[in-house]
């Protein structure tokens, strides 16, 4: 069967032969642009991943430390800074790894450093140890009296507010400022050498805060507020509704 | 010769054409879209011992434990060379101030690098933590759906990385993070952000920040490994994501985040 040839118009031909060029042109430009590895694992170059991999590494990572300080590494690890890494304080060390002579890790000793993580902040979480910088032997060097690889003081903190700043300062404007700590907790002796433990006690009962706050107190001060205990509050606890340490802040 | 009768007939047309066939055919085989996307004999070969397919990582972000020291801000900035100026950071710390009314207050200084100072609002505080902030490395990110070059993407080993390289520096994805996790890196002129430090962790390392941070507040491992620090941050923690209702699905895990955080 033929084709009669003034069915197809003329003009076809060659606008089909400027679409063949157009595509292959296109697909050439493509085969040069497109990088090789692309799309080998997804819409991306496969290469890219192997690039990031290989970038060089500053912080060589606490084992890398231990390998030659061990020393430092064991007593380390039996004071309250055994969570630590070196390089938190002493910051990146990779080159100290690599050639030891020509790079030394940095030693901050100014109060500063120190300061970042234990300086008083109401945001940290209670129980952190944290001081007033102010307050706690303005001037002088932390490393004076702290060896920070085994921070404990060797002289024992003689006040509960060296380590519990953020109690001690709410407690400060509060009208429990003239209580003791004792009052209300029992303290351990052994506490403020082994704090974690020997535990400070939290009072269990409604009774301590009666012995005040009771209709017929006899405890305290005249003007502490009194209240009934058989009925005031239910069978709640009172520091469900009064915080101890700033007991007026409830409404 | 006049212009209405061609030069050529259609069926010599075609009988060239039908004789050229193999030459067409095999000009078209070789720019095949299957063939400009396989080409994988020039690809590099990955660390050697590691095997992206067998990985799956997360971190784990505990709030109650976080002191805002800043350290992992500080530690990544040395690490992956991002640049001091305060408007830069793959990683940073917030601090978040509820008041007993209203929405919570919440800044950052410098990221946190250099300590927080004394809130001085006028504000109860009701609540007040700290929240460390980063790359969330989502499963469904949409910052690699909206790059328009394929720049960026979900690693095999589940890491939300950047091709400098190939990055146009158009800041989509920046637009489109929800969690604000990149910035346009002033020198490359291209996207950054957070990669897990990917040059590390592919090297059996933790991520700078995790291995810098006192008090463990950020945990890093296998998504799902028993053996892994994430299993027992999973399992014991009241652990949620950041913008969940966003279904990013993300790898980086908060304990102890309140309504608050965001």
């Amino acid at each position: 069967m033929t084709i009669k040839a003034s069915s197809v118009p003329q003009q076809v031909i060659p606008l089909a032969i400027i679409f063949a060029a157009g595509i292959t042109g296109l697909l050439v430009i493509r085969h040069f642009l497109v990088p090789d590895t692309f799309g080998e694992h997804g819409h991306y170059r496969a290469d890219a991943v192997d690039e990031i991999a290989a970038l060089p590494v500053s912080y060589a990572g606490y084992q890398a430390c231990v390998d030659c300080h061990d020393d430092i590494f064991t007593a380390k690890q039996s004071s309250f800074h055994k969570g630590l890494s070196c390089e938190t304080c002493h910051g990146p060390a990779g080159q100290h790894v690599e050639d030891q002579d020509k790079f030394k890790p940095a030693k901050p000793h100014g109060r500063e450093f120190c300061i970042l993580c234990h300086g008083y902040n109401v945001s940290r979480p209670s129980g952190f140890p944290q001081i007033l910088p102010n307050m706690h032997n303005p001037g002088k060097a932390c490393v004076g009296c702290h060896d920070p690889h085994k921070p404990t003081t060797p002289r024992p903190p003689g006040d509960c507010s060296a380590c519990h700043a953020g109690i001690a300062n709410q407690k400060a404007v509060s009208h429990h400022t003239d209580l003791q700590c004792n009052t209300c907790h029992e303290v351990p002796k052994d506490h403020i050498t082994q704090p974690r433990l020997s535990r400070a006690e939290k009072p269990t009962s409604r009774d301590i805060c009666g012995k005040c706050h009771g209709k017929d107190a006899t405890g305290g001060i005249e003007e502490a507020p009194r209240i009934d205990m058989a009925s005031h509050g239910g069978r709640y606890m009172c520091w469900d509704c009064h915080y101890p340490h700033d007991p007026e802040a409830t409404k | 010769m006049s212009p209405k009768q061609p030069s050529m007939e259609r069926r010599d047309f075609l009988d060239s054409m039908a004789r050229r066939l193999p030459v067409w055919m095999f000009f078209l085989s070789a720019f095949s879209p299957e063939n400009l996307l396989a080409q994988s004999d020039s690809a590099t070969e990955p660390p050697p011992g590691y095997d992206p397919t067998k990985h799956n990582y997360a971190m784990g972000v505990d709030i109650h434990k976080c002191i805002g020291c800043g350290r992992c801000a500080d530690a990544c900035k040395n690490e992956n060379h991002v640049p001091r100026e305060p408007f830069f950071y793959r990683t940073w710390v917030e601090r978040y101030i509820c008041p007993p009314e209203g929405d919570a207050i919440v800044d950052s200084p410098n990221g946190g690098i250099d300590g927080f100072p004394e809130y001085k609002g006028d504000k109860e505080v009701l609540r007040t933590y700290f929240v460390p902030k980063l790359c969330n490395h989502c499963e469904n990110a949409p910052c690699v759906q909206v790059c328009p070059v394929g720049a960026t993407f979900v690693s095999r080993d589940g890491v939300v990385l950047v091709d400098e390289s190939y990055c146009v520096g158009c800041r989509y994805c920046i637009q489109a993070c929800p969690y604000g996790a990149r910035y346009l890196h002033p020198e490359t002129k291209t996207a950054d952000k957070c990669t897990f430090c990917y040059h590390r962790i592919t090297k059996g390392l933790l991520p700078a920040c995790v291995e810098v941070c006192p008090t463990q507040t950020r945990v890093f491992g296998e998504a799902g490994h028993r053996s892994s620090p994430i299993w027992r941050f999973m399992r014991f923690g009241n652990v949620t994501v950041l913008k969940a209702y966003l279904n990013t699905k993300p790898k980086v895990y908060y304990s102890g985040a309140d309504m608050e955080v965001r």
